[in-house]
């Protein structure tokens, strides 16, 4: 009891103080899933948009495939990524294993089916909607993709904020294909892990509280655009 | 009037149209021509709405034909469609009739736009998200976004149903507009005092079959058949 009511209060001072290392942490933790985001959304929100407005032999199984990829364990994903980075692996020649680089694949291709699946469904009850007006317009596929996501845009704009709260709060991918390496590659999850591992709380717990800190006010943000959206009607 | 190829007449053959097992059109001949609007009436379940979609191609028929008078890629630019519930893009007014403009490839889509928003009035309003306007005003929105298009034939599925008095004066008064200038409108409705307003030419249908046709003041003076009689009495019709 005693010892978490210190730890508390070195965390504290941890964050208030801007303790160097703790900063560079939350710093590649942010740059890293944020990176992550924008690469999965590039593959992501196209997909689910063509999955929402296309009907193709194949479709449902993509679908299914996707919904069961959502829930790919992150330390699989890691090793995968490993194998295929690895200095004997297909990709072992750019020398990314071990790089933030690397966190930011693994990270991306744990969280693209995720915003893929989000997508799908969020524009399917929007594509309902336009289906009979863009055909009627002449629009083709190509038209109504781009269509749909510009129109969707608050709708998925929460999809890529609930895809940055799960890369941020991810620990086993990054671990495995960054390492962990201090000052280069460890970042806050990866760094609560070990810390707690080797009885450091403060840090630990200064960390965890700026990760809930980041969840609470991506959340908020998401919250905030809904409510946006609904007063423009959207 | 136009200096280019027409794509009316438009022929239908023996159309037929049927889902779920029930068939909702049994088979329609007729033919429309230039002129004034063609009005489509009958009870609900008459199969309207259907024939209004197969004939802009957004349903394909189960039997028979829609013949266009030219090849079927060029029709698709010359017809437009306005749904009962108008459909609303996510944009501005402005960009709501931007985007079938910008898709047809049109000159100067701008100013077609912002000239289409004044005729139907919402011109002040063009900065507002369309989702926002009343349903009155979407539906003129949807009207300005069909005429900016300058279709040959422009299709419109009841479109002052869910509408107050006003809103429906309001509407008509933009349809009589379009048909003076030179497009032919396929118009259905409920509202049999809006048909004797608009039609130039009436097709009644009952129970997806074409029961009667005609020049619309010969229809309401005198009715042709007795069914089409009890029709406009408001009568229940079997």
């Amino acid at each position: 009891m005693n010892d978490l009511g210190m730890a508390f209060a070195t965390a504290f001072g941890l964050i208030v103080g801007g303790d160097a290392a703790l900063w560079h942490i939350i710093g590649l933790s942010l740059r890293v899933s944020l990176s992550a985001v924008a690469v999965a959304a590039l593959v992501g929100l196209p997909l689910g948009a063509v999955l929402a407005v296309m009907r193709f032999p194949g479709r449902r199984a993509v679908v299914v495939a996707l919904n069961a990829l959502m829930g790919l364990p992150p330390v699989v994903a890691g090793l995968v990524i490993y194998l295929l980075l690895s200095r004997s692996g297909p990709l072992g020649s750019f020398g990314l294993l071990f790089t933030p680089a690397a966190m930011v694949i693994a990270q991306a291709v744990l969280i693209a089916p995720i915003l893929a699946a989000l997508a799908r469904e969020a524009l399917s009850g929007l594509w309902e909607e336009y289906r009979d007006q863009l055909r009627s317009f002449g629009a083709g596929p190509a038209r109504a993709v781009p269509t749909l996501i510009w129109d969707g845009r608050f709708a998925l704009f929460t999809v890529l904020l609930a895809g940055f709260g799960r890369a941020a709060a991810e620990v086993g991918a990054v671990m495995v294909v960054g390492g962990n390496i201090e000052g280069f590659t460890r970042v806050m999850t990866t760094a609560i892990a070990l810390e707690t591992s080797k009885g450091d709380l403060p840090l630990a717990l200064a960390l965890g509280l700026v990760l809930m800190g980041i969840v609470l006010a991506v959340n908020a943000l998401a919250q905030a655009l809904r409510e946006i959206a609904a007063r423009q009607g959207a | 009037m136009r200096a280019r190829a027409t794509c009316l007449p438009l022929e239908v053959e023996g159309l037929r149209f049927a889902a779920g097992g029930a068939e909702i059109l049994r088979g329609l001949d007729f033919t429309l021509d230039a002129g004034a609007p063609t009005l489509i009436l009958g009870p609900n379940g008459a199969g309207k709405s259907v024939l209004l979609r197969l004939l802009h191609g957004l349903l394909s028929p189960t039997g028979g034909a829609v013949r266009w008078a030219l090849p079927e890629a060029e029709v698709r630019r010359r017809q437009a469609m306005v749904f009962q519930r108008p459909v609303m893009l996510r944009r501005s007014v402005l960009a709501n009739a931007l985007y079938p403009l910008r898709l047809a490839g049109m000159p100067q889509p701008k100013e077609a736009a912002r000239e289409a928003l004044a005729r139907v009035g919402l011109a002040a309003l063009a900065e507002r998200p369309a989702r926002a306007l009343s349903g009155g005003e979407q539906q003129r929105l949807a009207l300005a976004r069909a005429w900016a298009l300058a279709p040959e034939v422009l299709f419109l599925d009841e479109p002052t149903a869910s509408l107050d008095p006003a809103a429906t004066r309001q509407v008509e008064e933009i349809v009589a507009a379009i048909a003076a200038s030179g497009t032919k409108v396929v118009m259905t409705t409920h509202d049999l005092g809006q048909a004797r307003r608009l039609a130039g030419e009436v097709l009644l249908l009952l129970h997806g079959t074409l029961h009667a046709r005609g020049p619309a003041k010969a229809f309401f003076d005198s009715p042709p058949t007795e069914q089409a009689a009890a029709f406009l009495r408001g009568d229940l019709v079997w």
